[in-house]
């Protein structure tokens, strides 16, 4: 098994979304982070307050795989997160040393395999 | 009622208060309008509607006004009172006559700046400042300008007959059609269609809708003109019909969903505002109340077709006011009583060719404003693109137009000393 975490634009979440639905990737949880990737800073004025601003918003994908899953994954968020624009993010692949599911105590591979797909 | 050309304390007094009111209308509409955006995009948006207390505002003082309403010919005034020369402290005959002319061109101001304002709701999230304050500043002048004279100034459709009582055809219609051929020139929004767009803060759009009402009382009641029997009709109409547009419209939606939702009462009081605009001062409260309530139906169906066409007229400026506008103007004709209004009767007073002139008047208004906001846009988009590009638009407009945000959080946000600011290089040199 594989921890997939993949910091992407926030605008392009539903894109990854519907790329990771295709090829079946059912399981994951996203949340808001900030970060910086290299991209330009963005200068904002408050009257006489001047800041440049060099935390972006992005949005930070965790997706437990089984192996054979890894490739599929990593090919449908590139694809679908790609501007070719300095910022676009990163995909990291972890190892995993343990899951089980909450629900059935299932472990490994059975507890990152939805419900109904073998 | 005192001699006409001598100045009235309550006339005056009504009609200082009314244009305090009507002002507050456009930056409420901001809100209303901000409410229903995302929050990258909340800055950008409001101010597309205070944006026109400034640019318009002047452009309406300097020349609008006078081509809107000085005589002239039937389709548009002349400049004799460009700059203000002539609007004095005098009354000024027929248009205002008890109160000081001046207080007549600032009361008609605000009726310009809102309907400039209404436009921007057609084309949020996607403009680019510059070509837009080069387009409300041109645009109070050569589309409004004209309209407000056909109908108000004394111009073909004003002779026609036509009744608006406050701007049901020049302002609603007009906007309507104005927002829809902006939205057609600037194009979708890069993900319409595949992603949805929702609103950021309903809780601004009822705000929002709230002090539209309060303003309107201004809106309505104001364009009688003086502390009168019809300013208290109008006034009256203005309280009873989104009242009624209310409960249709969250019926509609109750059958529709099961649910009555918030962004459908904010936007119903709206839709029955626009209705009885042009109806306020000419039809009894009863048929008032009654066109309140019909006049949710075409716009509640027209706003869920929209929904699903090809066209992004983002907040529905052309479901809401061209649609709700046209409905009220058609409507005037219908339930117009002259016993009540001292003018004109309507199709069931027994004056059916009423109904004839009202609908010439929306075409008319319709068509001009249509194909003149057209081309005003293609020519400033020949100078200038209006339309942001993807990733301004995936950015957002506060960060990438003003270089402002609506919630900062000052994450990662680096000061920049005043001493530095300025020189050349300061800003690369810290980094």
């Amino acid at each position: 098994m594989k921890l997939i975490v993949a910091i992407v634009r926030p605008d392009k979440v539903n894109e990854v979304l519907e790329a990771l639905y295709r090829v079946k990737v059912r399981g994951l949880s996203l949340s808001r982070v900030q970060g910086h990737g290299g991209e330009l800073e963005r200068v904002e004025t408050y009257r006489g307050t001047t800041v440049k601003v060099e935390l972006n918003e992005k949005v930070r994908f965790e997706i437990g795989v089984s192996d054979h899953f890894v490739q599929p994954t990593v090919r449908a968020i590139m694809s679908a997160a790609r501007t070719g624009e300095v910022g676009d993010g990163k995909i990291f692949v972890l190892p995993v040393e343990k899951v089980y599911r909450i629900r059935t105590g299932e472990e490994d591979t059975a507890a990152v395999t939805p419900v109904g797909v073998e | 009622m005192p001699p006409a050309g001598q100045l009235n304390g309550a006339d005056l007094g009504w009609m200082l208060t009314a244009t305090a009111l009507v002002l507050l209308m456009t930056p409420a509409l901001g809100f209303f309008y901000g409410g229903l955006v995302g929050t990258k995009n909340v800055l950008n948006t409001i101010l597309m509607s205070f944006a026109t207390l400034g640019y318009s505002l002047v452009a309406w003082a300097l020349v609008g006004y006078s081509l809107a309403f000085s005589p002239g010919g039937p389709l548009a005034g002349d400049l004799r009172w460009a700059l203000l020369r002539g609007v004095d402290l005098t009354p000024s005959q027929p248009l205002g006559p008890t109160i000081p002319h001046a207080v007549y061109m600032a009361f008609q101001a605000t009726f310009a700046i809102i309907t400039t304002a209404l436009v921007s709701g057609g084309i949020v999230g996607r403009t680019r400042v510059k070509p837009y304050l080069a387009f409300i500043t041109l645009w109070i002048v050569v589309i409004y300008g004209p309209i407000a004279h056909w109908v108000w100034g004394g111009g073909w459709l004003g002779r026609l007959g036509a009744l608006d009582f406050a701007g049901g055809t020049v302002v609603h219609v007009n906007a309507g059609m104005a927002a829809l051929a902006a939205a057609l020139v600037l194009g979708n929004r890069t993900n319409y269609g595949r992603q949805a767009f929702l609103p950021g803060n309903v809780p601004y759009a009822l705000l929002g809708a709230a002090l539209l009402w309060f303003g309107w009382f201004g809106f309505n009641a104001g364009s009688a003109v003086a502390a009168n029997q019809y300013a208290a009709l109008a006034f009256i109409n203005t309280f009873l019909a989104p009242g009624a547009c209310m409960l249709v419209w969250s019926l509609l939606d109750l059958l529709r969903t099961g649910k009555v939702t918030a962004v459908g009462v904010a936007t119903a009081i709206v839709v029955g505002l626009v209705v009885i605009t042009p109806a306020s001062g000419f039809v009894p409260p009863l048929w008032g109340l009654v066109m309140g309530g019909i006049g949710a139906i075409p716009s509640y169906y027209v706003m869920l077709w929209r929904a699903q066409t090809r066209v992004d007229e983002s907040l529905d400026v052309f479901a809401a006011h061209g649609v709700g506008g046209a409905t009220g103007a058609i409507l005037t004709g219908v339930f117009a009583v002259k016993a009540w209004n001292g003018v004109q009767d309507g199709l069931i007073a027994g004056n059916p060719h009423q109904v004839v002139v009202q609908i010439l008047a929306v075409a008319g208004v319709a068509a001009y404003s249509f194909a003149g906001t057209f081309v005003l846009l293609k020519l400033i988009g020949a100078l200038a693109v209006p339309r942001a590009s993807a990733q301004e638009e995936a950015l957002g407009m506060d960060a990438t137009q003003h270089g402002e945000e609506a919630y900062t959080s000052g994450e990662g946000a680096i000061l920049v000393l005043p001493e530095l600011e300025g020189s050349p290089g300061a800003l690369e040199a810290r980094a």
